[in-house]
Formats: C-alpha cells, sequence, structure tokens
C-alpha cells in the first residue's frame, strides 16, 4: 500500500529537505519501517527505545490521531496520508 | 522602512493574541498566528492548553491538527507559534527551547506578569535562541 507521509521541518533533513514521501506497508509501523529504510535515523526521533511513540510525537491517519485508533499497529490502505506531527508545548519551568 | 528581520503584527492580529492570553490567566496560553502569502500575518488562531497550567503548556492535538490543517486549506503558511508566561518574563525556558519543533515560525511569548504586558520574538532553531525586534504596525485597509 503506498501512502503519502508528511514530514515536519526538523526532519527534512533527513528525507532530503522533503515535506511529503511515499512509503509503503500495511501499518502505520511498517511505513516507519520504510521510512527509516530510506532516511536512516529518522525512527528514533519519533519512537523511543521500546518502539513506541514519543511523547511529543502525534501521527495522523488522514484526519485521526493514531493514539485512538490501534497506534502503530492502525492499518493503512492506499491513498491514504501520513502526517507526522510535533506537539507544540513548553514551560516555564 | 522594513527592517530584515523584524517581526510586524497589525495592531488587531497584536490585540486579539493579547486578549486570548489574558482571558485564559492564571494559565498559560497558546495558539498560532498565520500569514497570507505576502507573509502579513493576517490570523490568530487560539488553541486549548490541554494542561491547564500556569507554568505548562502543551496545545490540544486535535486543535493543533485542525489549526494547521486550515492554514494549508487557506493557502496561508504557519507565521508564528505564541504562548504566555502569566508569571514570568517574556523569554523561552529551558523548555520551552528543547520543545521547539517549529524553526519555520516565530515564537511569540507574551509576558504577563506585569502591565502593561510585554511581547517579544524569537527564532529557535536546534537549541539556538535569537530574538527579532517585534513591531506593531497599523491594520492596513482591506
Ligand atoms: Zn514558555
Amino acid at each position: 500500500m503506498s501512502v503519502v507521509v508528511r514530514i515536519p521541518t526538523p526532519l527534512r533533513k533527513l528525507t532530503g529537505n522533503q515535506g511529503e514521501v511515499r512509503e509503503e506497508g500495511k501499518t502505520v509501523r511498517e511505513i516507519l519501517n520504510g521510512l527509516e529504510s530510506h532516511y536512516p535515523g529518522i525512527r528514533e526521533r519519533l519512537t523511543d527505545e521500546s518502539g513506541e511513540l514519543r511523547r511529543f510525537i502525534n501521527i495522523y491517519l488522514n484526519e485521526e490521531d493514531i493514539r485512538f485508533a490501534e497506534g502503530l499497529d492502525t492499518t493503512v490502505k492506499a491513498g491514504d496520508e501520513v502526517s507526522i506531527i510535533p506537539a507544540i508545548a513548553g514551560g516555564s519551568r | 522602512m522594513e527592517e530584515k528581520g523584524e517581526i510586524h503584527l497589525p495592531r488587531s492580529i497584536f490585540n486579539e493574541m493579547l486578549d486570548h492570553c489574558r482571558s485564559c490567566r492564571p494559565e498559560e496560553a497558546c495558539g498560532l498566528l498565520a500569514a497570507d502569502a505576502a507573509g502579513k500575518a493576517v490570523a490568530v488562531i487560539p488553541v486549548t492548553n490541554s494542561l491547564h497550567s500556569p507554568v505548562r503548556y502543551q496545545m490540544d492535538t486535535r486543535e493543533q491538527f485542525d489549526a494547521m490543517k486550515r492554514i494549508r486549506q487557506q493557502g496561508w503558511s504557519l507565521f508564528a507559534i505564541f504562548h504566555s508566561h502569566p508569571l514570568s518574563e517574556p523569554a523561552p525556558s529551558p523548555t520551552d527551547i528543547r520543545q521547539a519543533f517549529y524553526p519555520e515560525a516565530y515564537m511569540i511569548i507574551v509576558g504577563l506578569e506585569n502591565d502593561p504586558a510585554v511581547v517579544r520574538g524569537f527564532v529557535v532553531e536546534e537549541g539556538r535562541v535569537g530574538e527579532r525586534p517585534l513591531r506593531v504596525v497599523a491594520d492596513s485597509l482591506p
């Protein structure tokens, strides 16, 4: 299944400055594996040592946050759009 | 005369942002500013601080997604990400700098510690911070 993946600015150094790339896979996890094989180093920016999504990274499949679906096991189909969206957050301490 | 690197905010945009930050006190407020194709700030999009804290903020994920989608669909671009410091000076904290993932947007901080509020603008990229002079300009006629 070929899907479009939207890459946020801070990760575009890893994708040759591309804001959108195409990847193949049946689940979001497979899409991330595909990303890592084409753009080494990108997965550690998205997932932690245990393979879970980092706290400040949100991934949307089309219009839905995958945390409210099956997480990284959420299935994708051809033509879907996967958006990697860093959270906007901060704090004065 | 526009100086390179200055942030220009039309008066109405500035006021709307400030009003939103004041209305959220004592919690930190946050939101996005969008620019039109000419690079002029044209819209304030307030976003809920899902942490509801006076010292931390995180944008509600859904609202952030919808706001960014709206910006894309309108043909706008992300001009700035703003948040308030209700209890401290308007300078990026170590947390603000560590969690700044949008180097293409200015970081605008609204300091509400004193009256009148103090608003400052920065560029933050990979841990480096540079201040940009922020100027409030007259609203141009539609
Ligand atoms: Zn802050």
